[in-house]
């Protein structure tokens, strides 16, 4: 049981008479990297605000790092780190800045900041550029960056929502290797993304249409039920059938 | 040839020159051509999309749209162009049509006058038409954003990255629909991160940091990847990747989905001397391949090719 870092039983979001998220049941494996993928008006955001004890379920249950998804979203949210295209960093403080805010938050020490900020500034190779406003550097950069921000508290789970859009193909790569270090590490990596080919690199890849989960398995197994060649058409596949207004 | 975009040495610096966006930008496209400007976010696609449709004036060299000088011909031009920004810029709290109908009275014409353009996309978000903009979802606003570009009767469209952040069933329906739009004669250049929509156009320019790498078409460029490309794969992808990267013989491994793809130092393919030497993990195979158009960009941006 302690291996299982999510857990969720017949989660469900509705606004109104909307249900965004259909009783979801699914588990993630610690350590594990699992992608979350699906059409866009699928339902994923509202998911994985939930998950993040952002917003409250209707209905379901659900655990996350160990913490209730309803009483504990508090802790949830000490236990977890997320990033996504739009928003992770502030772009008018500098990188250190950046690091040392979001470390304090996270209630590092003085001297783990110190450590930790350093470590994390040579891995990046960013000796050159810590005194740099964030908004001056190239997106990868940013994002690779934000990353490494996001996982500095040692996570049980980081969240990434979209975390490679328009990055270029070599630091997309990069970008991975950093996914594939935290893996290595324990730390679960729940991803999202719109490459096809990033799902290939996911353990496993839950399909999410209309709401609800409609595919989960690795790839492999993935491709080999749907008779497909590549992610790409197991995704069309799935999605054609959606009936939301995407 | 008749080109209905050039650009002539095209440069242009933000923050009294300190960032430089576009870096001697020469290219010309077809009338009728369907032209993709490929690259990551911080290449330059927007900031020369900004200066063919008269937003931004360059710093440097002459660019023309439909026989037209970009700055001094600028009011002629916006009148024969349609322009999609990459950013939503419709009117969130107006309704599908009302929106439709302003960008048409902008123009001095009328939904009716022009239907015959717009109607096979405006029919799939007809149903809709009194619902606000704002409210739509991703691939609704997007057709919604296409028609209003073209309600005018455009001679040339300009569509920054329409599809970025789109899902890939979204994204292939988008395509079609720019296809149909080429068979009517419009000249379309369209910018992208997504290497895979590389091949969906007749010719593409691949740049970076504000500089053309190259400008072909797809199949041309595929073909003069200048090496043999193998892909790899075993149980253990990361690890192998790892693995792949401390082979002497090996110049260079990438991910590729489920395979990584590799090329040798020599134009000898090492391949059976590798399945030697990695033989502690289980399911290896080292096939050869063709290079993706993702290949060609990794490889020119690696060996910082730039093109005349």
């Amino acid at each position: 049981m302690q291996n299982k870092v999510i857990t969720t039983t017949n989660l469900t979001k509705q606004f109104g008479d909307f249900t965004a998220v259909d009783h979801i049941s699914f588990e993630v494996n610690k350590g594990e990297i699992f992608g979350f993928l699906g059409a866009n008006g699928a339902g994923k955001t509202t998911a994985i605000k939930m998950l993040c004890g952002l917003s409250n379920p209707t209905s379901g249950e659900a655990t996350i790092a160990g913490c209730d998804i309803y009483k504990e979203t508090e802790k949830i949210k000490q236990r977890i780190g997320y990033m996504s295209q739009k928003f992770s960093l502030y772009e008018d403080l500098t990188v250190i800045e950046n690091i040392r805010f979001f470390a304090g938050i996270y209630g590092l020490t003085d001297q783990e900041i110190k450590e930790k900020g350093n470590a994390l500034i040579e891995n990046l190779g960013m000796q050159d550029s810590m005194h740099k406003m964030v908004g001056s550097l190239p997106l990868g950069w940013k994002q690779k960056m934000a990353f490494s921000v996001a996982v500095l508290h040692e996570p049980q789970i980081v969240f990434l929502d979209e975390p490679t859009g328009g990055v270029d193909p070599v630091t997309r790569r990069q970008f991975w290797d950093l996914i594939y270090n935290a893996s290595d590490r324990g730390i679960t990596v729940f991803v999202t993304t719109h490459y096809m080919d990033e799902a290939e690199y996911c353990n496993r890849v839950s399909m999410m249409v209309d709401g609800r989960i409609a595919a989960l398995d690795t790839p492999d197994q993935l491709k080999s039920y749907y008779n497909a060649t590549s992610m790409d058409e197991v995704f069309f596949e799935l999605a054609r059938g959606a009936k939301r207004g995407e | 040839m008749t080109y209905d975009v050039t650009l002539q040495n095209i440069t242009k610096t933000y923050e009294k020159g300190a960032i430089k966006a576009v870096k001697n930008v020469s290219l010309q496209i077809e009338k009728g051509e369907l032209f993709g400007l490929i690259g990551p976010d911080g290449a330059g696609k927007t900031s020369i999309f900004r200066i063919l449709t008269t937003l931004l004036l360059p710093d440097e060299g002459m660019a023309n749209v439909n026989g037209l000088d970009v700055v001094s011909d600028y009011k002629e031009i916006r009148k024969r162009v349609g322009y999609m920004p990459g950013k939503f810029s419709l009117y969130q709290d107006l309704s599908v049509e009302e929106n439709l109908k302003f960008f048409a009275t902008l123009f001095d014409t009328t939904i009716e006058e022009n239907y015959d353009i717009i109607k096979d996309i405006y029919v799939q978000i007809e149903p809709f038409k009194t619902r606000a903009a704002g409210q739509l979802s991703g691939g609704m606003k997007q057709k919604l954003a296409l028609c209003c570009a073209m309600i005018h009767r455009p001679s040339v469209l300009f569509l920054d990255e329409p599809t970025t952040g789109v899902d890939s069933v979204s994204r292939k329906e988008f395509w079609n629909m720019l296809k149909k739009l080429k068979a009517q004669g419009i000249t379309i250049l369209v910018s992208t991160p997504y290497m895979d929509e590389a091949t969906l156009c007749e010719r593409i320019a691949l740049i970076q940091e504000g500089e053309i790498m190259s400008v072909d078409t797809p199949q041309n460029i595929i073909d003069q990847y200048p090496m043999p490309l193998y892909k790899v794969k075993s149980d253990k992808m990361s690890l192998l990747l790892k693995d792949l990267r401390t082979l002497s013989y090996v110049t260079s491994a990438m991910s590729f989905g489920e395979f990584h793809h590799i090329t040798f130092n020599s134009k000898t393919d090492e391949s059976a001397q590798l399945l030697e030497d990695l033989k502690h993990h289980e399911k290896l195979e080292c096939l050869p391949t063709r290079a993706t158009v993702e290949d060609c960009f990794i490889h020119l941006m690696q060996n910082n090719v730039h093109a005349e």
